[in-house]
């Protein structure tokens, strides 16, 4: 197990398995088709994300960078938690980028129900740790233990 | 975070729980980047990303209408983004289905949210609101709370104002309580280059497939590009404008960047120079191989590789007027070359509805009617985004297209050779 400490965004505490982007999530292509037509698993529709294209993101800590793209990005994020289709938790090896910060943020003022804890400036020795399906533990003042 | 005594009493309630609501977002937003204080929205008018009355915003309407209800409506009259319908671009019996009964059955209701919220006008719904026509292009130095990744990194770079990267709903948010945290690219060190992009290239590079270069680089930094003066000049004319809002939109969805700087082009880097270099910026040199090896690197996700195209959308962002002209006189002589009399491949211009109508008032119209192209105001992408068009063998030459959907990506000289003479 290895423990990695970041700065809290959004608090909380969550165990997830872990589902590793190493390059950035670009939220509006990830998102948009699962939200639109109803996948409550929020598979991954994002053609040029090699590592996560095709996969469930739900209920996963989503280990990334950064999120890229649209700016319609945060607003993609807080539809995501207010309709439960939001990853465990958004681990950040970089400090968060605007896009990630709103959604996060608005979900926190205007959905306070949908949880979904937010750590970031983990460094990039977290993202060249971590893989697919480890498990990840967010404990309340930004450490991740990796399993 | 310091809050003046009008702000904390908004933050504290003093204007109601939805008002302390917008703030407390906003102090929250700041606070994850160290901003230590708001400044004052100084921009005639605000743009905001979320034009589409999508089904799936649910959340967002019901938001929009919290504010509504409080009566926390925009300070400022705002554009849109594009609207994401319009009967004239071609759709089969299921895709009106599916567009007008299931996906966009809330759009009018939407629209109805926005006029209440502050939205400027019929015609205000465009990607390219700093186009003459539209009527809102912010001044060098305003302090903007846009979203719309390709207008924010235009009014940052070519404009000279200060926007970060907002989302869509923190854009409306910061027009409604007039303010905005000041951080990022609102600073002077935000706004410093942290990577040198040197263009070596032998000919013109194509505008989105170098930002789509530089995006993927440089991610949300801020780059320095030099080596386009012999293909930009140095002055900010109609033609440099055209190319650094398809340039900008490809490196703002390709990556994150929401500001660059263009040698003795763009106005800070006229002002500033190479003062603008931040210590220690990292180099990425482009040269023709480099822009073959990204571009062949795209990939193609439709089902048969080898389809016919069933559709061509060029204008994502949105085209100006000079856009148009041009593209009319190439499509014109391209056909005439191949002798034919309309386009190969059902073809989609699209535009800002104010350059629509002024466009329609000139001789161009009927000729770019007459050569089959279909003129529109319709968002491109949102026209895509759904599972009736994930398979379909849709082109542009739009980078921004290429990225959010299955169409596939050609330079501008490729799509018109296959718009007049067939794929």
């Amino acid at each position: 197990m290895k423990e990695f400490k970041g700065r809290v965004v959004a608090p909380g505490t969550v165990t997830a398995p872990a589902l590793v982007s190493h390059g950035g999530l670009n939220t509006l292509a990830s998102f948009q088709k699962a939200l639109q037509f109803g996948d409550k698993k929020a598979t991954c529709g994002d053609q040029n994300n090699p590592d996560l294209y095709g996969k469930e993101m739900v209920g996963k800590a989503l280990c990334l960078p950064q999120t890229i793209g649209s700016t319609t990005g945060g607003m993609v994020l807080y539809c995501a938690c207010a309709m439960q289709r939001q990853p465990a938790c958004l681990l950040f090896s970089k400090p968060i980028d605007s896009l990630a910060a709103a959604g996060s943020i608005l979900a926190s003022v205007w959905c306070p129900e949908a949880r979904m804890p937010v750590v970031d400036n983990l460094g990039e020795e977290f993202l060249n740790y971590v893989k697919d399906g480890m498990v990840i533990t967010v404990k309340e003042d930004g450490t991740v233990c990796v399993a | 975070m310091n809050l003046t005594p009008e702000q904390q009493a908004i933050l504290d309630g003093a204007k109601g729980e939805t008002m302390a609501k917008v703030m407390k977002t906003l102090v929250m937003y700041g606070d994850a980047f160290g901003a230590e204080k708001m400044v004052p929205v100084t921009s005639e008018y605000n743009h905001l990303v979320t034009s589409f009355g999508l089904k799936m915003m649910r959340p967002v309407f019901e938001l929009m209408q919290q504010l509504i209800d409080a009566g926390a409506v925009s300070g400022q009259k705002f554009s849109v983004d594009p609207r994401p319908l319009d009967p004239n671009v071609p759709a089969n019996f299921l895709q009106k289905l599916v567009f007008n009964k299931f996906m966009y059955s809330t759009q009018d209701y939407y629209e109805g949210q926005l006029k209440q919220l502050g939205l400027m006008n019929e015609d205000a719904f465009t990607c390219a609101c700093y186009l003459d026509q539209v009527g809102n292009r912010p001044h060098q130095g305003d302090v903007l709370s846009w979203a719309e990744s390709s207008a924010v990194v235009y009014a940052n770079s070519v404009l000279g104002a200060r926007c970060n990267r907002n989302s869509g709903i923190m854009d409306i948010m910061g027009s409604i309580a007039g303010f905005v945290p000041y951080f990022g690219l609102l600073t002077d060190e935000g706004r410093k280059a942290t990577w040198i992009v040197k263009v070596e290239t032998s000919q013109k590079p194509e505008a989105q497939l170098l930002g789509s270069a530089i995006g993927m680089k440089v991610m949300e930094d801020v780059p320095f590009v030099t080596g386009m003066e012999k293909w930009l000049g140095t002055e900010l004319d109609e033609a440099a404008c055209a190319y650094l809002k398809d340039f900008g939109a490809a490196t703002a969805s390709n990556g994150a960047v929401g500001l660059y700087h263009i040698e003795n082009l763009t106005p800070e880097a006229k002002e500033q120079g190479r003062g603008l270099i931040a210590e220690n910026a990292k180099v990425y040199v482009i040269d023709d191989a480099e822009l073959e090896r990204i571009k062949a690197g795209y990939p193609v996700i439709w089902k048969n590789p080898n389809a016919r195209p069933k559709l061509c959308f060029v204008g994502c962002p949105h085209l100006s007027m000079q856009q148009l002209m041009d593209w009319t006189d190439r499509v014109e002589a391209g056909l005439k070359e191949a002798g034919k009399s309309s386009v190969a491949i059902p073809t989609v211009f699209t535009t800002a509805p104010a350059v629509k109508k002024e466009f329609d008032q000139t001789a161009y119209a009927k000729r770019l009617r007459d050569t089959g192209v279909i003129l529109s105001c319709i968002c491109p992408l949102m026209y895509m985004n759904n599972p009736l068009c994930g398979p379909m063998p849709v082109i542009t030459c739009s980078n921004k297209l290429r990225t959010y959907t299955s169409a596939r990506y050609y330079t501008e000289a490729e799509i018109l050779e296959k718009i007049t003479k067939g794929a």
